[in-house]
This record gives C-alpha cells, structure tokens and sequence, in this order.
C-alpha cells in the first residue's frame, strides 16, 4: 500500500495525537490553572497514542504521504518503545523536586513534540524526513536539556548539544546531498537500487564511502557512538533528571532505528537466508565494527572514573550503544533481532537505573557517588536492591534481563564467527561490571556516616521502579514475548 | 520423585523468600529459619544417596522441559555419579555453614537470605544439563557470594570481594563465548549437554582447541590453578568463617566439576591434547606452589587457604590420568577435601571468635586450655596431610596410583609433596596447640554445644570414609570409567611418551 496525503492521516492517529496533545498542554497552561496537573495530562496523551500504535499493529503496512515515512512493524515496534519512553520520562517529571516551579506548560509539550519527532525517525523512508525528523528531535532536545535554565551547567549542557548537534547534522546534510547527486532520488529503498549500480561506475566508490560516513555523522551523534560521543556526559549531566533519561533511552533507540532502516534496507540487501549483503564497495559492516568496539571500549574506560552517577549512567549508555552496534554490523536477521530485543530491555533497566537516581537526587539533592553511601542501611533497602537489580542487569548477569538481552548480541557475533568483536565485548563486560559494582559498593558495603538523610521510597516512583524491576526480572527469566514480538517486528515496508 | 532435583534446587531458594519475610528484630528466629530451609534439601539429598543407580553411569532422575523454544533453551536437569557426589557435599555443608552463622550480629535477614540463594546457585551448578541454565546457576553465585563476603567479611573485605567477582566474571565471559559457539556448532543449535556430547566427534579440531582452552581458563579461576589463584586467599582471609567453609568446601569443587561436565564429554580430543600440560603437570605445580606458600604463612587462615590450592591440585593431576584409579581418587578427592577443609576453616573460625586474631605465633599450649577442640583439630590435620585411616589418604592414593601408570615423574613429585603437607600442617599444630601454654589464652572456652554440632558431622564423615570410602566411591565409579574412556577412546593418543 502506497497511501497520498490525505489518505495518509487515518493511519497516522498517534502522531496527530502527540501532536495534538502537545498544543493542547500549551493552551491548558495558559488558559487555565491546571498547571498542577500537566503532567498527568501530559501522560495521558501519550498513553491515548501508545494505545493508537498498539491498535495499528494488525493493519496494512506501506507507505505513507507518498513514501515519505513507512508504515511497518517495524517502525510499531519503536514508536511503542518511544512511547514507554515518554511515559517514563513524564511520569518521572511529575515526581522530579528539580522541575518544580519549572514552567511546566512548555517542558511537556516540548516533551510531546520531541516524541513526535522521534516516531518519525523510526519510520521514515527517505533522506528527507530522516533528516527532518532528526532535526526536530535535536531542536526539542537542545530546549529540555537547558530547560533547568538557572543551573549553569544546564545551559553549558544544551549550549554544548547545539553545537555538536548542528556540526553532526551538517556533516548529515551533506552526506545526504552527496547520496543524492550520485542517484537522484531521495527515496531509502530507490536509493538502495540505483546505489548498486552507481557504486560499480569505477571512481565513485570513495564519494560513496565518504557520503555514507557523513550520513553516519548524525545518526551516530543521536546514539551516542564513538567519534560522536563527546556531548552526551555533559549533556547528560546538565539535563534535568528525566530528560537525561528521556535522551538515554528514547533518542537512543529513535537513533537505532532510523540506522538500521538507512543501512539495511538501504545500504544492503537480503540474502534470503536470514544474512544480509551489504552494498559491494562501501565497506560499511568493517567501519562500523571498529567504531563498535572503540564505541563500547571507551564508553567503559572512561565510566571507571567517574564520580557522579548521571555521568556514570552517561558513560555506561555510551558502551551500551556500542553493544548494540554489535547486533549492527553482522549483517544478519539474528543481529537485528538482538538489538530490537537490547533496546527493550536497555529500557528497562536504564530507565530503572535513572528511577532510582531520581529518587536520591530528589531527597539528597546530590547525583555523585557518595549520595548512595550507605543506602541499604538507612532506609533505602528497597530501592537499593532495586538498583542493584538494574545496575548488574546493564552489567549483564543473569538471571537478570540485560544478560539476556547481551547473549543475543553475542550470539549474533558468533553465529558470524566475528571472534574479536566477541572477544573485545568480553573483556569490556568485566570492565563494566567494575563501575557498577563501584555504585552497588557504595549503597552496601559502605556505612552510611551521621549527616546522610534517610531515603523513603514514595508511592508513585515507587511504582515506575517497581514495574521497571518486574519487567527486569521477569524477562531475565522468561523471554519468550519480546522475542517473537522482535521477531515479527523485522518487517520493513511491509515486504 | 519426578521434581526432586528441582525441589532440592530451589527449596533454599523458597526459603529465602520467607527469611526475607521474617520480621527484622528476631534474629533467632531468622537463624532457626534459615537452618530448617537447609534441611529438605539434606533429606532429599539423602534420599537420593540411598536410592541413586550405583550400576550404572548414565544420567538419572532427569527432568526436562521446554524453557524458550525460540532460543531452544531447555530445563533439564540430571545427575550421574559426579553430580549426586557434589550435590551430596553441598547439601551437608549447608546446614553446618548455618549453624556456624548462627554468631552474625550484622543484617542477620540479608546474611541468610544470600546464604539461601547461593545453596540454590550451587545445587543447580551440579544439576544443570543445559549449559545455558548450568550458566545462570553459575552466574548466579556471584551475586550472593560478593556480598556475602564484601558485608560480613574482614578488614579488607572490599577488595577481596570486587576480586574474587572480576576474576571469576572474566572465565564466565570466556565461558559464555565458548558456550554460545558451541551452540552454532550444532545444527539444529541446542545447549542440551547431552546432545552436544553426543556429537563431540563432529566438532572441527581447531574449534575444540580454543574452546577448551576458554572453558578451561573459566573453570580453572574457580579451582584455582596458577596463575590464576590470586583471587582465594584474599577471598578466604576475609570472607565469614561459614563463607570460606563453602568457598573451599563446595565453590573450589566447580572448576574441576566443570571440567569434567564439561571439557572432557564435550572436548575429548582437546582434553587428550591438553591433559598433560594444562591438568597433570599444572595440578602437579599446583601441589607444591601451594605447599610451600602455605608453609611462609603467618595467618593461620591463609595458610589452610593454600594448603586448599595445593589439596586441588591432587583433583587436577587425578583427573588428568584418565586412569579408572586416577579419575576416582580425583573425585573422591574432590569430596574429601570439601569435608576435611570445611573443618580446617571451622577451627579456624572457632579460634578466631575467641582470641580475635589467627596469628600462627600468637597462641601456644592450647591442647591443654581446650581439649575438645584440640580432638577436632587433630582429626582435621592429620586427615589434611594425609594420614592412612583418614578420609583423604584413601584419594591421595588412589590419585598417585593413577599417575605412576601415566607419569611416574609427576607421580613422584605429587609423593613427595605430601612431606610439604605434612610440615606446614605439624608445624602450625606445634605452633599453636603444643608447647607452653600463652598465658592471655587461659580462660579461652572450649567448643560450645553449636560448635560441636558443626564439627562431629564431619569429623564422622572424615573417619568413615577413612575406613570405608566405597560409601562414595561407588556412586561414581561407573559414570568416571565412562567418562574416561570416552577421552581415551576419541581419537589418537597424544604422545607425551618423553615425559613419562
């Protein structure tokens, strides 16, 4: 199916209502006095839209507004995990002490329209609307990263992501300007077929590699991957609480996405048998393996010395981009499929992780190490083994889901027998274990000293980290549901 | 008895739950607790010691069932000689390491939940079929065993714990790569351990090469072989009295258990090619490097933590002849060091609670001042270096009979090691219970009631098998002839003829 404009709209009911939703949270903060309540507005909106998605799922698949974004359970799949994103990220606003008295009108409706805009990175089909939407998500961003403006690291943070963001998305542009002077086409998938053809003309191999790796500038800055890595700690750091989450979780894999659409269905083609051949000359799959590794290897070194949790989430999500990359470049379905499932348990666990930093930093008012001294004893026995949990889940010990979700991706490598990449993830696991065990040390071998405050746990991050913590334990246990759900959900364009 | 390796599995689990359920302020009723959890599993490991096939050296009692068909993951569990003779150790040592608890003050609910959830890590280490869940059970013992020590244990606790979990997570990272490439060796993929042994001819040389050796590095942290032994003393020294009984007595046995699970069915060609040097000659080293640094020693702990490197090598350099004598007495090896350590740690422990340090020179006389205690003590040491009537002299034999038919060299090395045990261990009980009796140390109490009760169990366990040590060597013998002949039998003899 190949919808026109208008046709388009009825399938497109959870972007009308985000969008939607955004403007009305902006009239309701100016027209009425339920500033308060934002938040739960703000909620709902997203909840109405997530429920949308989930009742497109058995519909038609194809193209959308004329091939400008896809219509795929593929593109399902993320806007479903872009919408948890959201929900948790506003529901820990709603919770945050920073964000009080912040302005909520504007916070949540930016928040909306950057999901928005994340939906379409992961359904967009042509260089266009990726890069469109790339911007959107990046222009929302720089905001809600500043949004805590009288905090000087905030504006530092949001000053430092405009200037990365707008260096990477024109590198992007131009990239994209390249690919479509050697084809003439916008379209992702009408790229893939006359790329094959124009990268045989003797010549354009190396215009060819230098565009893709300039593409490879904006999508690899939205995940965070190495070269491109630079602003996430700061970033990170500065940003209100769930926003950091927010970008962590949800620009990461709105990031993922519009990766594997530009490269799998664009920059390769199926083999039939469950591999994938990547477009002869470009070299792609090797590139990205080396940035693979650099990407996990320095995530992990440079976690090992932080001192404030946030930017050890920060370093750690780093590393976690490069495991996923490993799912990226053995160009096969089983690679894919890991990283579908990465990303669903990396939500979990992450945004678990962030749940329970929220909770200290909301009672302390500090984010560094030290503020999780002794937590386990004053207090905070709950939520300490609830960041436990999460922290050696990301870690990857079973029988926690981000072990799971690690054996996948190391399966995916060796089924390809790509032995160094295997091994390199290896040895950074041990490394990784390291730091996180840093912060488990802390909240329980370390005795909490006289002045440090008790830690309660309040009924509504409470239950954001509770669930977060079933989905962690059940699926390290039983994951069989989001494996066929990823399975069904490597169906691009509805081919 | 369809469920009852799961049940024996997963009741400590259960009652962690309900440990963790107790109210905070009864300390004596969390303790009591936790000691009647250990107990089902003891009755049904007892169960299945009186009712094991000792005729047979298949897998008995298996349970099988679909866990992720997409991954085809399966839960099976099963126990031949090897298994039931650990699950055998590890259920009698649990109740003892309870009741040897029962003295921690600090977080008592934290302490015997973890406590609980380790028995279960380590039962289903030695029940496991499937190397993905043999995996996650093994996994699973970090978690606990980190805070366990890293809470509960000595001065330097924080460094001996963040070591003992880096050093053991780095064989299970090697471990998990050979593990999922022997999956993909396999068409269709299963981790069913049967079944991969069942191939073991088909897989490629150079494959079973270095899957060997990334198994054998996992495995070999947990004996501990050198080099990679570094680990055990930091974690002995400070880890809790009941906690070292269990790193020693049980959690050592995995590597060698895992070896045999799963490098020799699996790999049987790599196992004949690197038998001599990674097994025999490394366990041999191992015998005499631990000795002679259990014998520098000052700390009366550390020393028994090294005698327990030089112990396992003897389960090593055993298992290496692939000799019927050799692969027995390596196992019984096994389980008689996991009794006659358990003691040494307890009497350990049992000084330590009293006078607050475990200096080597820092007591003298106490055979007179503690009687009792003295007998155990006794009993312990002599077993430990190996005197005939004690438990461990019947595998030290049975192994140094092995090895005179595959290396007389090494056969009389591991002999003549024996002298090394026997003077650090004479040596300390010189040190500290003869001689003149220091006088800070006069009042000191001789064993409570609770202390006896730990010890005597396997004070019997040391004598019995001293006399008797078919009670255990029959469960196993069939399973080990098998198991030896499939490593013998697979392929062309490696020749170390030069060596022998």
């Amino acid at each position: 199916m190949d919808l026109s404009n208008a046709d388009s709209l009825a399938y497109h009911v959870p972007e009308l209502v985000l969008a939607g939703g955004s403007i009305v949270v902006l009239l309701l903060d100016l027209f009425t006095r339920l500033k308060a309540r934002l938040g739960e507005v703000a909620l709902l909106v997203v909840a109405t839209s997530v429920l949308a998605v989930g009742f497109g799922a058995g519909a038609d698949q194809g193209y959308l507004f004329n091939r400008m974004v896809a219509l795929d359970s593929f593109a399902l799949f993320f806007k479903l995990l872009l919408g948890f994103a959201a929900l948790g990220a506003i529901w820990m606003s709603t919770g945050s002490r920073e964000l009080d008295g912040e302005h909520p009108g504007e916070y949540y409706s930016i928040l909306l329209a950057s999901t928005v805009g994340m939906f379409y990175m992961a359904s967009a089909t042509n260089l266009l609307t990726a890069y469109l939407a790339l911007e959107f998500v990046s222009l929302t961003s720089y905001i809600l990263a500043g949004f805590l403006r009288h905090r000087a690291r905030g504006a530092e943070a949001s000053l430092k992501y405009l200037i990365y963001g707008g260096v990477a998305s024109g590198a992007m542009l131009y990239g994209f300007s390249l690919l479509y002077a050697l084809t003439g086409t916008l379209d992702f998938i009408e790229l893939g077929h006359r790329l094959s053809t124009v990268a045989a003309v003797p010549g354009n191999g190396a215009i060819l590699f230098i565009a893709v790796v300039l593409s490879l500038a904006g999508i690899g800055y939205k995940i965070a991957m190495v070269p491109f890595h630079q602003w996430s700690p700061d970033v990170y750091e500065g940003a209100p609480l769930p926003i950091t989450a927010f970008l962590a979780v949800g620009s990461k894999a709105a990031g993922m996405a519009l990766l594997i659409r530009f490269f799998y269905p664009a920059l390769s083609s199926p083999a039939g048998d469950g591999t994938w051949i990547a477009l002869h000359g470009v070299g792609w799959p090797a590139l990205m393996s080396v940035v693979a590794m650099a990407t996990m290897t320095v995530g992990n070194l440079t976690a090992l010395r932080q001192q404030n949790v946030k930017r050890l989430l920060a370093y750690s999500s780093i590393a976690h981009a490069g495991y996923m990359l490993m799912g990226f470049v053995v160009l096969s379905d089983a690679g894919l499929r890991a990283i579908l499932f990465y990303t669903v348990v990396y939500y979990l666990m992450n945004l678990g992780a962030f749940a329970v930093l929220l909770l200290v930093v909301n009672q302390t008012g500090r984010e560094d190490i030290e503020a999780f001294r002794g937590l386990a004893w004053r207090g905070g026995a709950p939520a300490a083994i609830a960041m436990l949990i999460f922290l050696f889940s990301l870690a990857g010990l079973p029988p926690f889901a981000g072990f799971i979700g690690k054996a996948y991706l190391f399966a995916a490598v060796i089924e390809q027998k790509m032995w160094l990449l295997a091994f390199v993830a290896a040895a950074n696991s041990v490394v990784g274990l390291y730091y996180y065990a840093r912060v488990a040390r802390a909240m329980f071998l370390d005795q909490p000293l006289a002045g440090d405050p008790e830690i309660a746990v309040d009924l509504s991050n409470g239950l954001l980290i509770g669930m977060l913590l079933a989905g962690t334990l059940v699926f390290g246990l039983w994951w069989t549901p989001i494996v066929n759900f990823a399975d069904r959900s490597l169906v691009f364009f509805g081919n | 008895m369809e469920y009852l390796l799961t049940s024996m599995t997963f009741l400590p689990l259960l009652g962690a739950l309900v440990v963790l359920a107790l109210p905070r302020d009864n300390a004596t009723l969390v303790r009591w607790t936790s000691l009647v959890a250990t107990v089902p599993s003891l009755l049904l490991g007892l169960w299945l010691f009186e009712n094991f096939d000792r005729s047979v050296g298949t897998m008995q009692f298996v349970e099988r069932y679909s866990w992720i068909p997409a991954f085809n993951v399966q839960y099976i569990m099963g126990v031949d000689g090897l298994s039931v003779s650990m699950l055998l150790l590890t259920v009698l040592l649990s109740p003892l390491c309870v009741l040897a608890s029962f003295g921690i003050e600090k977080g008592v609910k934290g302490y015997f939940a973890l406590f609980l959830l380790l028995e279960t890590g380590m039962l289903g280490v030695f029940a496991a079929l499937d190397f993905f869940l043999f995996f996650i059970f093994w996994e699973l013992m970090l978690l606990p065993m980190y805070f366990l020590i890293g809470i509960w244990g000595g001065p330097r606790r924080e460094y001996a714990a963040i070591k003992f979990f880096l050093y053991t997570l780095i064989g299970s990272v090697l471990m998990l790569v050979a593990m999922l490439a022997l999956y993909f060796a396999n068409t269709p993929h299963t981790f069913d351990m049967l079944v991969l042994m069942e191939r073991a001819p088909t897989y490629a040389r150079g494959f079973q090469a270095w899957a060997w050796i990334a198994l054998f590095i996992g495995f070999a942290i947990k004996i501990p072989a050198f080099p990679f032994h570094t680990w055990l003393p930091d974690a002995h020294v400070e880890a809790p009295t009941a906690i070292s009984v269990i790193l020693a007595g049980v959690l050592l046995k995995m590597g060698t258990y895992g070896i045999l699970r799963v490098c020799y069915p699996i790999f049987p060609l790599a196992t004949q090619q690197y038998a001599f040097w990674a097994l025999a000659a490394l366990g041999c080293w191992n015998i005499v490097y631990g000795a002679l640094c259990a014998m520098a020693q000052k700390d009366m702990k550390s020393l028994v933590a090294y005698s327990s490197i030089s112990h396992m090598g003897y389960v090593m350099l055993g298992m290496a002849t692939l000799t019927p004598q050799g692969m027995n007495g390596a196992v019984l090896q096994m389980f008689n060091h996991g009794t006659v350590t358990a003691m040494l740690f307890l009497l350990v422990g049992v000084i330590y609670d009293r006078a607050h340090h475990r200096n080597i020179d820092g007591f003298g006389g106490l055979a007179s001042v503690m009687p009792v205690y003295t007998g155990f003590v006794t009993i312990a040491f002599f077993a430990a270096l190996g005197l005939p009537g004690l438990s461990a002299f019947i595998s030290e034999v049975l192994v140094l009979l092995g090895t005179w038919q595959y290396s007389q060299p090494l056969a009389i090395t591991a002999a003549s090691a024996v002298v090394l045990t026997a003077g650090y261990m004479l040596w300390m009980l010189q040190r500290v219970w003869l001689g003149p009796v220091n006088e800070k140390y006069v009042a000191l109490p001789d064993l409570s009631w609770r202390e006896i009760v730990t010890l005597a169990p396997l004070a019997v366990i040391v004598i019995v098998l001293g006399v008797y040590p078919h009670a255990v060597l029959d469960l196993f013998g069939p399973t080990l002839v098998a198991l030896g002949d499939t490593v013998s039998s697979a392929a062309p003899v490696v020749a170390q003829a030069a060596l022998r």
